[in-house]
């Protein structure tokens, strides 16, 4: 049974670090990520290598910016979409640091976040969790679609894969935004089996854990100063709001798309926006914390989205599960 | 809401792509390979080469081009706006062959660009021959009753 979990201890992101592609430089957002590659290699020689580099300076930036080394965490929480996750895991192998490596599709920003809330409850006070994420484009093309270099078409409600990436470092606490209650989400089966809408594939499991959460906590959308969701983009947003509607919710004001807000909307190749799980990773340390330590922001909802899929069950006509965990994240104090 | 009523709605709003922009895109560009596949011809004509050698040669041409445009990173560019304009002359299986050899580079000669230069021209390699055959035994067959 689906519960909200309140932290007994709540858990602040007292640091974090984004950085991003071409595009996504590009896009409206461009100047709040920390630091952007033109090439997309990061001075790598694969598109595999540049993602392992992403994820490794991401965390080291993170860190530089608390004044932590790697040897002050005690747990790593790290995920991507390439295959067995390999990703995460040659970006970090130097680094030492007990290491949990995740996938939860685009979903894997707040899951790495929940597990990481949760593992910081049930151990010392004093540990110190940090919470990496990245997608690349040029990696997820070749692994989940066709050859970079194809020449080809894609339909008005394709998304495009981020190459992105976002590092959190997370303590007990409530100076910084924290995070005060979790929901793990559950598998939501739409019946969708076009990759190119993922929007479509996961947008009821969106509207599932905006319902459940809202139910449980007792709260409303009003009680939020922001609903935000991983990347269903333009089509997925859409069909959220259509899906919370024939259950009385309504969010449209409080309602922001991570998916939507990457890319400039005039740049043709994105179509119906963003998707990766670095998009809402990198947008959640890039924009949304950012506007919680200006003040901006006092309580957000914070839902990644998670098309759960491979290439060779789309092929096999299997349909698009999504998964939507769920995070409150609340103001600092100070 | 139903699995069913979701399919349907899904269904229903996902935008099509637009068919009229993309086919008036597709027939002038495409012409204009065409033209330049004809203009090829007359040239290696003028050069001295008899109509069939210059027939191969205009594919070759054709060929290199595409696969060097897909090496410079320019082909898919153009076949975002161009689409069936690239993809059905010999251009689209240019493409097709040399962006999967790229792709794969990295995973050397052998498993990479060997195993997986096919991975998207190979159904219609295979299918193609597959059709030369089966066309060829019928027609063997026809030829022993004409």
């Amino acid at each position: 049974m689906q519960s909200v979990i309140e932290l007994q201890k709540p858990v602040e992101i007292f640091s974090s670090a984004s950085a991003v592609g071409k595009a996504e430089f590009e896009g409206p957002l461009g100047d709040c990520f920390d630091f952007h590659d033109e090439s997309e290699k990061f001075g790598q020689k694969t598109w595999e290598l540049a993602e392992s580099e992403l994820s490794h300076n991401v965390l080291a930036l993170a860190l530089n910016k608390a004044q932590l080394s790697h040897s002050d965490v005690s747990f790593l929480f790290s995920g991507d979409l390439q295959n067995q996750c390999v990703a995460s895991s040659c970006g970090h192998v130097e680094e030492q640091i007990p290491f949990f490596g995740i996938y939860g599709a685009c979903s894997t920003c707040t899951e790495g976040l929940l597990l990481a809330s949760l593992t910081l409850n049930a151990t010392k006070e004093q540990n110190i969790a940090a919470c990496v994420t990245t997608s690349h484009n040029s990696a997820a093309e070749r692994q989940f679609r066709t050859p970079i270099e194809y020449g080809g078409q894609r339909t008005p409600t394709a998304q495009w894969t981020a190459t992105a990436g976002g590092a959190f470092l997370l303590r007990c606490g409530t100076r910084a935004p924290h995070i005060v209650r979790v929901m793990p989400g559950v598998m939501v089966d739409g019946g969708i089996s076009d990759p190119n809408n993922m929007g479509a594939a996961m947008a009821p499991s969106a509207a599932a854990s905006i319902v459940s959460y809202l139910r449980l906590t007792h709260t409303r959308p009003a009680d939020y100063d922001a609903i935000v969701t991983g990347d269903l983009g333009s089509e997925g947003s859409e069909l959220l709001s259509i899906l919370l509607k024939t259950q009385s919710v309504d969010i449209s004001e409080k309602h922001l798309d991570c998916g939507k807000l990457i890319y400039d909307p005039a740049n043709a190749d994105c179509h119906a926006g963003g998707s990766g799980c670095g998009c809402s990773a990198s947008l959640l340390s890039a924009f949304f914390l950012k506007k919680m330590g200006a003040g901006e922001y006092r309580r957000i909802l914070f839902l990644s989205t998670g098309a759960l899929m491979s290439p060779s069950s789309v092929q096999q006509g299997k349909s698009i599960l999504g998964v939507a965990p769920v995070i409150e994240i609340v103001r600092g104090e100070n | 809401m139903e699995t069913k009523e979701y399919q349907a709605l899904v269904k229903r709003r996902a935008a099509r792509s637009p068919v009229v922009k993309n086919c008036a895109a597709a027939f002038w560009c495409g012409g204009l390979i065409c033209a330049l596949g004809q203009l090829l011809i007359y040239l290696y004509t003028l050069a001295g080469m008899q109509r069939r050698d210059a027939g191969t040669l205009t594919t070759i041409t054709l060929v290199f081009i595409a696969a060097l445009l897909t090496g410079i990173g320019v082909f898919d560019r153009i076949a975002r706006y161009a689409g069936a304009g690239t993809l059905l002359p010999v251009t689209g299986f240019a493409n097709s062959v040399v962006s999967p050899a790229i792709d794969n580079k990295s995973e050397g000669l052998i498993l990479g660009v060997g195993a997986k230069i096919f991975t998207v021209a190979g159904p219609v390699l295979l299918y193609a021959t597959l059709a030369g055959v089966v066309w060829g035994v019928v027609y063997f067959i026809i030829t022993l009753f004409v």
